[in-house]
């Protein structure tokens, strides 16, 4: 047990080091505040605000879009309204979404999009990722749901209300908490992705006007800077990783934070 | 007429027959307890009163639970209202999440009662029960504006009916998760009675509490028998001789024998009554 642990607090603690020292560096106020001048990759000034806001608009929208669509479902995977046998297949097709490769999300998101006429944007950025994100959404969100006390409902349902009444009032507050939790964690998914806004988001050096315009993103940003010869370019690399990290580190301290808030009136 | 009619009530879960061919009336006005055995069926027989066992898979109801002389397995009945008209407590108290206040006012804002109607409920129930003498060592409601304030009312009234008020007065906002067991419960009565219903039906509601909650529950439910028809399944056979004035009795799935609680207790009829009662059988 203390083994393992150790295990995984050195990976983390590697990770942070070699980005902190290798990224540290180069990270510079210019770095979040200036979107790329001419020859940024060459290594002349600027800085991936593009990409810092790019990606933030592409997990808040996808998470947004996810939510709307994954609450429901997630409510829905009760056995009071899929039954058990319907809930089953639909839990397995969850999970096997999920264990989809990002790149596959990409591939199929382009496909529709060139069917569809549209080209790399941000839209299609959020469309394609909010794909990869509600499974994770949905999947978490309905485990803690699952946990209701069955006996909680009963008592909803004694008092004469329905079960969209129970859903909505009381299953929904005992499992908010769980629910944050799962939002974020599809986030955290999200905002790391490559592969799959790789085709359909595009890459620019300008923060995006409209759903239409194409939008960078810090994992591409990361990709593509690491991937030069220049040594400075690499570096910042490293440092776009850096502050990755730190969005992704500060989305999970606010979700621990928010679903303790959350969670005052829960039921154990 | 009776207000809880069964006739040859029988459920099944699968091929198991956990109640078999019960008929009984149950008496208005007053506390009916159903003892036996654990497994012999006492809450399911209870929960077939509100249809809560509806939310069993794979179970069969045949026969009739007439209520005000309504058959409540007619596929048209209105379980929703049904519901409303039969409050139920269960083993373990379970408050919503949400606080102390938010759990009574609970039903009412679900059924979407407004200020009148709320004021209605409480006045005419005020008729049977006055406040006044629900409230300990002399000690005067607090004076409040019941026009402006009918949930506020309501919320002590209810509170005061279930013996809770005067430990929660000051902490109604408060989480209801961080009352004690034993306020849970008297919580989960308030929020049963305050949907105003006509049948409290009640499953061990004391097996979880402490004695002297457990005293407090069946002291409130003593007062309330008076307005309600109180329906309470036990297995502790010294509670049924406290609190019942009629009792029904089951063994494995079986009615073997009911009627009121003097005569059940001094000359039962049934050779197996004569044992439980005198606990050769448990």
């Amino acid at each position: 047990m203390i083994a393992s642990i150790t295990l995984v607090l050195c990976v983390l603690a590697g990770i942070l080091i070699v980005i902190v020292m290798r990224g540290a560096s180069s990270l510079n106020l210019a770095m979040i505040t200036q979107t790329p001048e001419g020859g940024y990759y060459l290594g002349k000034g600027g800085g991936i605000a593009n990409a810092i806001v790019g990606s933030l608009y592409l997990a808040f929208g996808a998470s947004l879009l996810s939510f709307l669509f994954g609450l429901p479902i997630a409510f829905a995977l009760q056995k009071e309204y899929l039954g058990r046998r319907l809930a089953r297949i639909t839990r397995l097709s969850l999970d096997i979404l999920w264990g989809t490769p990002s790149i596959v999300y990409g591939a199929f998101g382009f496909i529709i999009m060139v069917y569809l006429g549209l080209r790399a944007s941000l839209l299609g950025g959020i469309i394609t990722l909010s794909l990869l994100m509600l499974p994770i959404m949905i999947r978490s969100i309905e485990e803690v749901i699952r946990m209701t006390p069955p006996e909680l409902k009963e008592i909803s349902y004694a008092l004469g209300t329905t079960r969209i009444e129970t859903t909505l009032t009381v299953v929904l507050r005992q499992a908010l908490p769980g629910i944050v939790t799962g939002v974020l964690l599809a986030f955290g998914r999200g905002i790391g992705d490559a592969a799959s806004i790789l085709f359909t988001a595009g890459y620019t050096d300008y923060i995006p006007r409209s759903l239409f315009d194409p939008v960078a993103s810090l994992p591409l940003a990361v990709f593509f800077q690491v991937a030069t010869p220049i040594p400075e370019v690499q570096q910042r690399a490293y440092a776009s990783a850096l502050i990755l990290l730190i969005i992704v580190l500060l989305i999970s301290l606010g979700s621990r934070l928010l679903s303790r808030r959350c969670s005052k009136h829960i039921v154990r | 007429m009776p207000h809880i009619s069964l006739s040859n009530l029988t459920i099944a879960y699968g091929n198991h027959k956990v109640l078999q061919d019960i008929t009984v009336d149950i008496p208005n006005g007053q506390i009916t307890v159903i003892i036996g055995p654990s497994g012999c069926g006492k809450t399911t027989l209870l929960k077939s009163l509100n249809r809560l066992v509806d939310l069993y898979e794979e179970i069969k109801v045949e026969g009739e639970v007439r209520i005000d002389g309504v058959n409540i397995y007619d596929p048209k009945a209105d379980i929703l209202a049904l519901r409303k008209k039969v409050g139920f407590l269960s083993q373990k108290p379970y408050p919503l999440p949400m606080s102390i206040r938010d759990n009574i006012t609970f039903g009412p804002r679900i059924h979407g009662m407004n200020g009148k109607e709320l004021l209605g409920q409480i006045q005419e129930l005020e008729k049977h029960i006055p406040i006044d003498s629900l409230c300990p060592n002399g000690r005067q409601k607090e004076t409040r504006s019941r026009k402006t304030h009918e949930m506020a009312y309501l919320v002590e009234y209810y509170l005061r009916l279930a013996g809770l008020w005067d430990e929660v007065q000051e902490r109604l906002h408060d989480p209801a998760t961080q009352l004690s067991i034993g306020q849970q419960q008297r919580l989960a009565l308030a929020r049963a009675l305050a949907v105003e219903p006509e049948v409290i039906l009640a499953d061990e509601p004391t097996s979880a509490l402490d004695p002297i909650s457990a005293q407090l529950i069946e002291k409130q439910f003593k007062i309330l028998k008076n307005h309600y028809t109180i329906v309470v399944v036990t297995h502790i056979l010294r509670q049924a001789r406290r609190i019942a004035d009629y009792v029904i009795f089951l063994y494995l799935g079986e009615l073997v024998e009911h009627g009121p609680a003097e005569q059940f207790f001094s000359s039962p009829r049934d050779e197996r009554t004569r044992a439980y009662i005198s606990g050769e059988i448990s």
